[in-house]
């Protein structure tokens, strides 16, 4: 689109929108958010914040309820007629925001959408291979091989009406790289309890009630404003003078504030994320040289010397739950046998390193991000010192995200930090095959650290396609004690989730997904 | 005369030229827009297929070429982190940039001019010299600073303003503003402050300057001789003397403020282009990134321009005197 | 101004001339000589960190987490020998100021330098050789001035960071600062130093060595620093505090030092989220520090500029 053209665009919206003021109304909640969502669609990034506010718009086949489980949506009931088919019925009378009919075709525009090539969510939907109407409201799915997560991973993939793609010409995900602009960016058509109104990115995002929803609301609000106010201590302001509603991710150093504001209620849990550390175990350190983290003493000694209820107790206010295994307990495959935290034992350490060889320490890359984990640039500072303090020599890199993420990918870094929620499979096979499983294929993407143990890679092979639930949780169970012995990651907490809301609302659910879900407030 | 203009248009295109080679040198070179735009799970394959539909493969000097190119349609492509054409995101939010440096402006007027003239005409007082002394510390005191204990005092402590964001908008088509809403007037006060204070401090020291030179003149004590009141001197004769300069100088600071905008952006999370480019930094977007440099550029080089050429018209002495 | 001095004092005098009129002029501005005294106070506790900190705060051992924000010294919990109480690593704020002060006053300075150094040389040059090379030289300057300095240092520190290898990192980020300020401030000098090289050139003695055959640099760069020295002076100390501004600036905005090294700016980042738990300390003495500093360097170049000033005098 060139200059004239944008001109005269915004020249006519101007005059349909001229002297549109804005203003709240009673039952609106104002959210003061941490960072943007990135689209309008879902299938355009794969970024599991935008996702989920998404949520509020568009809907699933299946969905998690409060006790996050699974529970129909779109379907009603499915059945698994073979191993690699699905039948979902669909739901009956349930209408798109501008009027549009729900059905088969829908899903199926919907899915084929999601899978397409230029997809950046084609890994959410691995196991699809391809989708039938059977009528009306009843679809089949066809998969690669057996699949027992399907489930999970259809509570992610939001449903398109299909006319409104088609008339829009937004079939295919927005190809960012053909320097076009998707329709679907700006514009949304859901089934959801919300509608969109008006989006400003990075400055504010409205939504209205969607009155014709298809299930008993919850909520009783009209309006949502969401608007993302980046830095922390802003966020803090503005909830404590009231410009505010509610918060997401309050910084766990403000809470005693937050909760003593008489306006104001916290909301506090763990999260299901578990915050890891992962070694480069390839021959040479990034700097050169001989890597000493593929001896087994050294990761011992690093694990060791790290005082996880200190950092608790100081970095993370008490509010973190130190982790020994690298699952929270509510995911399935998590064992609580796996779950013991290390001791922290310095002088062990000490004697393990010089067993090692290494008695005089070695320098390596500590690579952190200031802003994907709670207060991940101060734990990190603070396992820094600690492992200055048994003579290793880490050199912290601290950075954004953006700038870190690259380096960590590409093996540019000895140590590294991970959260890893399983989300939105919600199972312990995610993390075995996205982060512990041999780089091969598409396994072992986020291997940054590139190990491999064949016999893991075995037993997370063998899960994939076990339906018998309680055979492949054992075996997921197995990986996870294998990574356990050999300390191919390094646990460190559950992290804290914090949520502030004005005591004018009410029944705000937290999960520990961190995922808000506004359709059951009411003020 | 038009030899002069030509050549300062010229000056003018061949600075923006070499500020878009700028752009596109951190366009191109600065992270892998391949990175940023996939998914983390994507194939080497789909990386590398995607890399040559972005035309990464090309030779250098074709993909400058077309970059500038675009860059002079206004076409800066696509921000990888929000997917959306660069200048639409940009012109969307020009306005609130626009308008906090507008009431910057305005304010550092009403308060920078009489401060000014005050420390000229009573230059031994004990107020002059306190606000002298004052306006060594205005341009000294680190914006940020000054921002946070604003919002300290007035936000948190008082409550009497926001502290973040620009309340309610009102959309007038293509421009929207927050001065029609009471929220929104009520938002603007604290940035607006905190980013005139450099400026309240710049007018009123010019003022002083020029005040003082003009009372030395001929004329001023040509009109004292003559029993004109010092107030009807100072105000009416003196002060419409040294004006030009003021507004000369306000004009050609429009640019800085509007780049300068971005720090108090980012403490008071304004949405403008500041804090746009703030993030783009920290996301690596670089589309964003060399957009907004050439953007501001060009900004500053107008302005910039439009002043040398009216001076030049004003004065026809200064048109030799460029060099 | 310029044939004045060099009519007066032979350059080798130039000490008498600080002498008389300046050392005059400073003993009767009393803010000079408080803001003199008040920087010269910082600096030299600056340089002393080492010696007069309780606690070396870039030595990641030295940290002792058990010691995180302990509140100042008079409030209640507060503990020796944390006399403004530490941050959430256990930092001393104290030392935490004085090593971080320290880092700001080397980049002002190092900029300057780098600054001084490259202006200077160039303006020579572009003035003695004038033509294309002048040209070239002026209108990068001319480039430079149109893009607003906090962007160019944003844009040059966040990019050059990219590219720095690991193993430079701690000192390369303070060197991309010192670069990133200096390549905004060199043009100024240059532009000052290539006006007068151009009067000079045109003198007899030039002409003279000229027609002989030898030329007069050397003698030429003998006449030219001393007349250009007052303006490059005021300049330069204006620099200064403009220097550590912006660096505390691009650190606040988290393209400057890293938080394992803090400088003033990267302080009051990493304090400012700590503003509404409590531990206001974190923020607030940073904050006082850096501008104790800046408005100390600022008056004394405000007064440098009005005495060196014949105009005012």
């Amino acid at each position: 689109m060139n200059l004239s053209q944008k001109l005269h665009r915004a020249a006519l919206g101007g005059i349909a929108a001229a002297l549109l003021a804005t203003s709240a109304s009673a039952e609106t909640i104002r959210w003061g958010a941490p960072r943007d969502i990135v689209s309008l669609d879902p299938y355009s990034y794969g970024d599991s914040y935008t996702i989920n506010f998404l949520n509020h718009i568009y809907e699933g086949l299946v969905r998690y309820n409060r006790d996050l489980q699974i529970e129909p949506a779109l379907a009603t009931s499915w059945e698994i007629v073979s191993p690699t088919t699905w039948r979902f019925t669909l739901r009956d009378g349930v209408k798109f925001h501008d009027g549009a009919d729900f059905t088969a075709e829908d899903v199926l525009a919907s899915l084929q959408r999601v899978s397409d090539d230029t997809s950046p969510l084609k890994g959410n939907l691995p196991a699809y291979k391809s989708a039938t109407v059977v009528d009306e409201h009843t679809i089949d799915i066809e998969l690669t091989g057996a699949y027992p997560l399907l489930l999970n991973d259809l509570t992610n993939i939001h449903i398109f009406d299909k006319g409104w793609l088609v008339a829009n010409n937004a079939e295919k995900p927005t190809d960012v790289s053909a320097g076009i602009e998707g329709y679907a960016t700006f514009n949304t058509n859901g089934t959801g309890p919300f509608i969109l109104e008006s989006r400003t990115p990075e400055a504010q995002t409205i939504l209205t009630v969607n009155e014709n929803w298809w299930d008993e609301a919850k909520h009783n609000l009209t309006r949502i404003e969401f608007q993302p106010i980046s830095s922390a201590a802003t966020r803090v302001a503005a909830l404590l003078s009231g410009e505010v509603d509610f918060v997401d991710s309050a910084p766990v150093q403000d809470l005693p504030r937050l909760a003593a504001a008489d306006n104001l209620e916290v909301l506090e849990r763990t999260d299901l994320r578990t915050v890891m550390l992962g070694f480069n175990r390839r021959d040479e350190l990034v700097a050169g040289g001989k890597n000493p983290m593929n001896d087994l003493r050294v990761r011992q000694a690093m694990q060791m010397s790290v005082d996880m209820e200190l950092i608790q107790a100081k970095v993370m206010r008490g509010k973190s739950r130190n982790a020994g295994a690298l699952v929270a307990p509510s995911i399935p495959g998590y064992s609580e046998a796996l779950d013991t935290p290390a001791a922290y034992d310095p002088e062990q350490a000490k004697t393990l390193l010089a067993e090692a060889g290494y008695g005089d320490g070695f320098e390596f890359d500590f690579v952190c991000t200031n802003e994907s984990y709670v207060n991940e640039e101060q734990f990190c500072q603070a396992i820094a010192s600690m492992w200055s303090r048994i003579g290793l020599k880490p050199k912290l890199d601290i950075g954004p995200t953006a700038k870190q993420t690259p380096k960590r990918a590409n093996g540019k870094a000895d140590v590294y930090t991970l959260g890893w929620a399983t989300l939105p499979v919600l199972d312990t096979y995610s993390l075995l095959v996205q982060v512990l499983h041999s780089k091969v294929g598409n396994s072992g993407v986020f291997n940054w650290g590139g190990w491999s143990y064949p016999e893991l890679d075995k037993l997370t092979q063998s899960a994939a396609v076990e339906l018998d639930q309680d055979t492949r949780l054992q075996m997921e169970t197995d990986a996870l004690k294998i990574a356990k012995d050999e300390i191919i990651m390094m646990p460190l907490h559950q992290q804290p989730m914090a949520w502030a809301v004005s005591k004018e609302f009410s029944d705000l659910p937290q999960f520990p997904d961190n995922k808000p879900r506004m359709w059951y407030v009411t003020k | 005369m038009l030899a002069f203009i030509i050549k300062r248009l010229a000056n003018a295109v061949f600075v923006m030229l070499s500020v878009t080679f700028l752009a596109f040198v951190i366009f191109r070179f600065v992270g892998d827009p391949v990175d940023q735009m996939l998914n983390e799970q994507a194939t080497q394959e789909q990386r590398d297929d995607l890399r040559e539909r972005l035309g990464l493969d090309k030779p250098f000097l074709l993909q400058f070429t077309t970059f500038v190119g675009r860059a002079a349609t206004g076409d800066f492509g696509i921000s990888f982190r929000n997917q959306r054409d660069v200048l639409d995101m940009i012109s969307e939010r020009f306005p609130a940039t626009f308008e906090l440096v507008l009431v910057a402006t305005f304010i550092s007027l009403i308060v920078g001019v009489p401060m000014g003239v005050i420390t000229a005409i009573k230059r031994q007082s004990w107020y002059a010299e306190t606000m002298q002394f004052t306006s060594i510390i205005g341009i000294s005191l680190p914006s940020f600073v000054v921002g946070i204990g604003l919002i300290l005092v007035f936000s948190v402590w008082l409550g009497w303003f926001p502290a973040f964001g620009r309340g309610d908008t009102v959309d007038l088509g293509w421009w929207s503003t927050g001065l029609l809403s009471h929220s929104g007037r009520m938002s603007i006060v604290l940035p607006a402050l905190s980013l005139s204070l450099f400026q309240i401090t710049l007018v009123m020291r010019l003022v002083r300057a020029e005040m003082l030179e003009v009372l030395r003149s001929d004329f001023i004590k040509f009109a004292r001789a003559r029993g004109i009141p010092a107030r009807s001197i100072h105000f009416r004769h003196a002060l419409r003397n040294c004006l030009m300069p003021v507004v000369t100088m306000t004009a050609m600071q429009i640019g800085g403020l509007i780049a300068f905008a971005l720090v108090t952006e980012t403490v008071f999370q304004w949405p403008g282009m500041g804090l746009l480019f703030i993030q783009a930094v920290t996301f690596v977007d670089v589309p964003i990134m060399a957009a907004y440099l050439c953007i501001v550029a060009l900004i500053f080089v107008v302005l910039n321009a439009i002043v040398d050429m009216t001076y030049a018209v004003i004065d026809p002495r200064l048109r030799g005197a460029e060099k | 101004m310029s044939d004045q001095t060099s009519g007066k004092a032979v350059p080798t005098r130039m000490e008498r001339f600080w002498d008389s009129d300046l050392w005059w002029s400073f003993k009767s501005h009393k803010s000079a000589v408080g803001a003199a005294i008040v920087l010269l106070l910082v600096i030299i506790t600056a340089f002393l960190a080492p010696v007069l900190s309780p606690q070396n705060p870039y030595d990641l051992a030295a940290l002792e987490l058990w010691n995180a924000e302990l509140p100042p010294i008079w409030m209640e919990g507060g503990q020796m020998p944390f006399l403004l109480g530490t941050d959430v690593q256990g930092r001393d704020i104290l030392s935490g100021i004085l090593y971080g002060t320290r880092i700001s006053i080397i980049i002002g300075i190092a900029s300057v330098a780098v600054s001084l150094v490259v202006g200077i040389g160039l303006g020579l040059m572009a003035g003695y050789y004038g033509g294309w090379i002048d040209n070239v030289l002026m209108r990068i300057g001319d480039v430079l001035l149109s893009i607003p300095i906090v962007l160019v240092a944003i844009l040059v520190s966040s990019v050059a960071q990219q590219f720095l290898p690991p193993a430079f990192r701690e000192i390369g980020v303070a060197a991309v600062l010192v670069l990133a300020i200096a390549m905004y401030s060199w043009v100024q000098y240059a532009r000052v130093v290539r006006a007068q090289t151009m009067v000079e050139r045109r003198k007899e003695y030039v002409m003279a060595s000229r027609l002989v055959g030898t030329p007069a640099r050397r003698l030429m760069v003998k006449h030219i620093l001393p007349n250009t020295l007052t303006p490059i002076f005021v300049a330069a100390t204006l620099n200064f505090g403009l220097a550590i501004l912006i660096e505390a600036t691009l650190s606040f905005l988290g393209v400057g030092m890293p938080p394992n090294q803090p400088s003033l700016g990267t302080l009051i980042r990493v304090g400012n989220q700590y503003l509404f738990s409590g531990s206001w300390w974190i923020v607030l003495f940073p904050s006082i520090q850096l501008c104790i500093l800046v408005v100390a360097v600022n008056m004394l170049g405000d007064w440098l500029r009005d005495a060196l000033n014949p105009k005012l005098r």
